[in-house]
């Protein structure tokens, strides 16, 4: 756990060297922006604007970042060749997997906690003082670092398996698909065979189910949120995490080097 | 520090290969496979420093690269230290120096010291002071605050060379040590493995410079094409006494006409001439008495290219003979 921990705090800090928490600037400008301009135009709704909008900032950024540089994670050490040094440590690759993983998840967190800070500011400048189901935008916010943390262990799997520009298009394509998983999985049409409905709700259980962590709609209006989701999605990441990085693993731990 | 300790539980051999080979796929579907080392049976010693001579492709980064399971080989096994290669703790008791070494350029030598170190289960009282010791030892002192994004590419052999030693391993494999420095720089690293085998440490460095290997090693094995073609020491292997002497010399007045001077040639003032060793001695009389001042007197030595594409042509003269024979 000790190699684990080494190589998560040290991909932590290279975020944090190489300015990935700089988006946070862009972040600021956005919601304090978006707050002046609410106060001017918006009669009742400050709430459902601010809140839509920072959220949907904090998803689409924390995407971007994720996918990017969950794929940088292990290809860009293959490509530099920093991999060499540290492999011929006493680690594991295994270890070197989950530590990249869990370092990345460590500097979503930190930008997402700033983000829901930054949210928060935005919320009191527009309506202040807070309500007691403004606290559900934290039980959002938390929600969203879960699907972010699968995108990461999946863009950490294509990574392994393929090159860089291939695995950021298939984690790409499996966000997309996962967020119609749901839909994939309800799905009632009359045209199709009982084979292909078995088929595509097949798939639907393979594929991540991103709906699982929206509660965006319901925050932004001011609404609580079931303890039950939140524990349920929680088990959800976690398995689904446990799942791809176990796969990553496995790859990962017969690949040669360049 | 431990050193001797450890060593109680040496087996006979520190590093031992048995038939290691690699294959590479490659071509469509991977269908074609491209040899890259063919059953290689390698045994390096306690205690010494073992060269591993090459052309470039040769297979001895390959080789290394499978010692230290950066890659896996097609068949065969090898151990370190009696451990197999495949067992991560093998590399508690190894340090590695990959070729044209790179490390994480967000961080400084001493902080790239220290992470590495943390992996060898260190306190950090003793990661600082050998993170310290290190740099001093490497000549990075002075730059170890600094990012290695604005180290030259020295320097950077310098920190790969300070993080294979920083935990006292029994066992060091070197990568090209010496590519990429100056002849300063090449001094230090030369002092470094001779000071290592002092301490009794086991070294293997690939290269494919002559004179380190002469310098420095005990043994030398010799990979061409991916084969091994013959251990021992580097005077053995390479022949290196068996192409003659070479004398500098100059005349302080006029040049004499002298029979040998027709097989000289002359840069300069300085003249230039190659004779057999049993004549050496008769030579120098001669030009004694012609009045010629020595400037120096050296041995020919092959150099490893020759070498290497006398080994290749042996090669093809063999397959060659066999195919006639064939027929």
């Amino acid at each position: 756990m000790r190699n684990v921990w080494t190589v998560a705090t040290n991909a932590f800090r290279e975020a944090v060297r190489d300015r990935v928490l700089y988006n946070l600037v862009f972040f600021a400008l956005l919601m304090i922006g978006a707050s002046i301009l609410v106060g001017q135009i918006s009669i009742g709704i400050e709430q459902t604007v601010i809140v839509s909008l920072g959220l949907t900032a904090t998803s689409v950024i924390g995407l971007m970042i994720a996918i990017f540089i969950g794929v940088g994670l292990v290809s860009k050490e293959m490509d530099k060749r920093t991999l060499y040094a540290l492999l011929a440590k006493p680690v594991e690759r295994w270890q070197f997997l989950i530590g990249k993983f869990i370092g990345l998840v460590m500097t979503l967190a930190v930008n997402t906690a700033m983000m829901a800070a930054g949210l928060y500011a935005a919320l009191w400048v527009v309506k202040h003082p807070l309500e007691r189901n403004d606290a559900y935008v934290l039980v959002a916010v938390y929600l969203i670092l879960l699907k972010l943390a699968i995108i990461v262990a999946l863009a950490l799997l294509f990574s392994c398996l393929t090159t860089p520009f291939l695995a950021i298009l298939f984690t790409v394509g499996i966000y997309v698909a996962g967020v119609f998983a749901h839909d994939l999985r309800t799905v009632q049409a009359v045209n199709l065979s009982d084979g292909t409905m078995r088929l595509m709700r097949g798939i639907s259980y393979v594929l991540p189910n991103f709906e699982n962590f929206n509660v965006m709609g319901a925050v932004a209006h001011g609404e609580a949120v079931a303890w039950r989701l939140v524990w349920q999605a929680t088990l959800y990441a976690l398995l689904y995490c446990a799942i791809v990085l176990a796969a990553a693993a496995a790859v990962f731990s017969r690949r040669n080097l360049k | 520090m431990g050193f001797n300790s450890k060593n109680r539980r040496m087996a006979k051999y520190v590093i031992e290969t048995e038939n290691l080979s690699k294959e590479y796929p490659y071509g469509f579907l991977n269908l074609k496979k491209k040899t890259s080392l063919e059953g290689l049976n390698l045994q390096v010693e306690q205690g010494e420093v073992f060269g591993f001579l090459g052309p470039n492709g040769a297979g001895k980064s390959t080789t290394i690269k499978l010692l230290m399971s950066l890659i896996f080989p097609t068949s065969g096994t090898a151990r370190i230290l009696g451990k197999s290669i495949e067992d991560v703790s093998m590399h508690q008791d190894v340090g590695y120096l990959p070729e044209q070494p790179y490390f994480y350029d967000y961080l400084t030598a001493a902080e790239v010291l220290d992470y590495f170190a943390r992996f060898h289960r260190l306190t950090a009282t003793d990661r600082r002071a050998r993170v310290d010791r290190m740099l001093k030892k490497v000549g990075l002192e002075t730059a170890k605050k600094i990012q290695l994004r604005k180290y030259s590419k020295g320097m950077l052999q310098r920190v790969g060379m300070a993080q294979a030693i920083l935990h006292d391993p029994q066992v060091v494999v070197l990568d090209e040590p010496m590519s990429g420095l100056d002849p300063l720089g090449r001094r230090e690293v030369r002092d470094i493995i001779l000071e290592l085998k002092k301490e009794g440490r086991t070294v293997l460095f690939s290269t494919h410079i002559l004179s380190d290997a002469e310098t420095l090693c005990d043994r030398v094995g010799v990979i061409v094409g991916g084969k091994l073609r013959g251990v021992g020491t580097p005077g053995e292997i390479v022949g290196i006494a068996a192409q003659g002497m070479e004398i500098l010399f100059e005349f302080t007045g006029e040049a004499k006409n002298l029979p040998l001077l027709s097989g000289a040639t002359k840069t300069g003032e300085l003249f230039r001439v190659q004779v057999a060793e049993m004549e050496l001695y008769a030579t120098l009389d001669q030009l004694k008495a012609a009045g010629a001042r020595i400037r120096s007197v050296a041995q020919i030595k092959p150099t490893l290219e020759e070498f290497f594409v006398n080994l290749v042509a042996a090669d093809r003269a063999q397959a060659n003979a066999v195919e006639v024979s064939g027929k």
